[in-house]
């Protein structure tokens, strides 16, 4: 599925800002894998993702999709394969647009864009099914514009529109770190329906231990540039929340020291 | 009363170049300062090709074609050598202060005695007449081109990278082809505008370009303001209505006494008052909720 091969990053090199972003990472993905990705800020977690979607290119290193070497892809390119949702509410989408034509856009995602009718009446019943799945509501807003949603709303719509052109791997980056908790937690219900009821392969950062170990059939910890942990199957079932503290302390040598990941 | 007419015809002519400005400055969220070049281009090439023999409409089409091709200049040096904007499109405007004097051969040429647009069609109307009826079917044609492209899925693709170029990219589409093919419809407009002006006055001027870019703010701004942004087909007659009210608006100002050297002065002022109104809005808000409370 995914095959992430000893890549390395470095940003800002030669300066007094150089920042050894990733360094000799591999990861490798099976279809219908469902990862949570911990660890603290500047772990490499972001970047790791970043790279996979292509908003830069690694120093060294491989990146494959099913067969397909995109390391040198560019970003859009890779979005053919790639369904994303950001950590800002505000980037998935275009607020100026209808939903209906935000959905129209997602809709051809990889697909070269042509002369025929953007948003055509015919797909909007298609349109309407969809967002009732979310339960929030949309269906009935279809003309309007997505300015006028809320946060929560908005990355609801956006996870809608990153997987309903079947993405071979979903990106998610902390992609509830910006809502309240409430929402949060209706939005990574969404996600969770989504990915499984799709057997969607995904990759979600979250800042969260608990939600980490909620979620998802594997779970990787990064630090410094690296993955330290990686834990599947009935291991990563059995995990609390001590569990992964001792073996992150064991790994890295070093104590916890972000407040967020212990409370959240 | 007797300028009214004249007045909307102008409105008209002038308004193909603030759709133009409308597609950079709202729809790509740029300010190009091509238009400062490519409407005068459009003049110039017109003009060039009248003066050898050339038909109108094909002078207003090679027009248009000439002033695509600066916008794809513009946006090869914005996407592809990675200058900002602003600087790209100054970098054009200012080649094309050379290019235009090429084209023309000197700084001035007349269209006297020449065909038009406005003077091919059989005359049963007085002149006045006919440049508003070429003028409206000239919109009319811009507006509909524009109202199917941008609902195509190549022009909602441009729509949303100026939303959010994010998105667009995470939805597979290239933002620097999408940035160029709206620089390049805005500037085939401007030019076509340029075109249509020149062959109005009777003759294009290498200078005829100062202020283009304002003006087109000017109108599209009053535009909105008046006659609002609910939807794409609602701006784009806004814009055109807009710079009908913008011409009207120098009219006035001018029969009431003022220099016509003062009018770049005074339609800077308006536009920098239009700009600012947002923060003044919101100042005086803050100011009456605070006294609320």
């Amino acid at each position: 599925m995914l095959r992430v091969e000893n890549i390395s990053k470095t940003f800002n090199p030669g300066t007094i800002t150089e920042k050894i972003a990733l360094s000799d990472v591999s990861l490798r993905l099976n279809p219908g894998d469902f990862v949570t990705v911990i660890g603290g800020n500047g772990a490499g977690k972001s970047t790791l993702m970043n790279s996979i979607a292509g908003a830069f290119l690694v120093d060294t290193g491989k990146i494959i999709i099913d067969n397909n070497d995109i390391t040198k892809w560019p970003e859009h390119k890779r979005a053919k394969f790639i369904g994303r949702v950001f950590q800002d509410p505000m980037m998935g989408t275009a607020a100026g647009m209808m939903i209906e034509e935000n959905l129209a856009i997602a809709s051809r995602r990889g697909k070269t864009p042509s002369f025929r009718w953007s948003a055509p009446k015919s797909e909007r019943e298609k349109f309407r099914e969809l967002l009732k799945s979310l339960n929030l509501g949309l269906e009935n807003r279809l003309e309007n514009k997505v300015g006028l949603l809320s946060g929560g709303q908005r990355q609801a719509l956006t996870l809608l529109m990153a997987t309903m052109a079947d993405p071979k791997l979903l990106l998610l980056d902390e992609h509830t770190a910006a809502l309240d908790p409430k929402t949060a937690e209706k939005v990574l219900a969404i996600t969770e329906n989504i990915i499984s009821d799709r057997s969607l392969t995904t990759l979600m950062i979250t800042h969260n231990m608990r939600d980490a170990l909620r979620f998802g059939n594997r779970l990787i910890m990064m630090y410094n540039g690296k993955i330290i942990i990686d834990v599947s199957g009935k291991d990563k079932k059995d995990l609390e929340v001590q569990d992964l503290l001792e073996m992150f302390e064991k790994a890295s040598g070093s104590e916890m020291d972000s407040d967020r990941m212990l409370l959240g | 009363m007797d300028l009214i007419i004249p007045t909307i015809s102008q409105g008209l002519l002038w308004s193909v170049m603030s759709i133009g400005v409308y597609l950079t400055f709202r729809v790509l969220d740029i300010a190009d300062l091509t238009v400062e070049g490519s409407f005068p281009l459009g003049g110039a090439v017109a003009a060039a090709l009248l003066t050898i023999g050339y038909n109108p409409i094909s002078a207003i089409l090679a027009a248009c074609a000439a002033g695509m091709l600066s916008g794809v200049v513009t946006g090869f040096l914005h996407t592809k050598l990675k200058i900002p904007a602003l600087l790209a499109g100054i970098l054009s405007m200012i080649a094309l202060y050379s290019v235009n004097l090429r084209i023309m051969g000197k700084a001035n040429l007349s269209l006297l005695q020449i065909d038009t647009v406005f003077t091919i069609f059989p005359a049963s109307f007085d002149n006045q007449t006919m440049v508003l009826l070429v003028g409206l079917v000239i919109v009319l044609i811009v507006g509909i081109i524009n109202y199917w492209f941008f609902g195509t899925e190549i022009g909602a693709a441009i729509r949303a990278t100026g939303f959010n170029q994010h998105m667009i990219r995470a939805n597979g589409v290239n933002t620097n082809i999408t940035i160029i093919l709206g620089l390049l419809m805005s500037n085939g407009l401007v030019a076509v505008s340029g075109a249509l002006v020149a062959q109005s006055n009777g003759f294009a001027d290498v200078g005829m370009g100062v202020g283009t870019i304002v003006i087109g703010l000017a109108s599209v701004i009053i535009g909105e303001v008046l006659f609002g942004t609910k939807s794409f087909r609602n701006c784009l007659i806004s814009v055109v209505l807009g710079s009908i009210v913008y011409r009207v608006v120098i009219a006035i100002v001018l029969q009431l006494g003022m220099p016509p050297n003062d009018l770049k002065l005074f339609t800077a002022v308006l536009v920098t008052l239009a700009l600012s109104l947002p923060l003044f809005k919101a100042k005086f808000n803050s100011k009456k909720r605070r006294v609320a409370g």
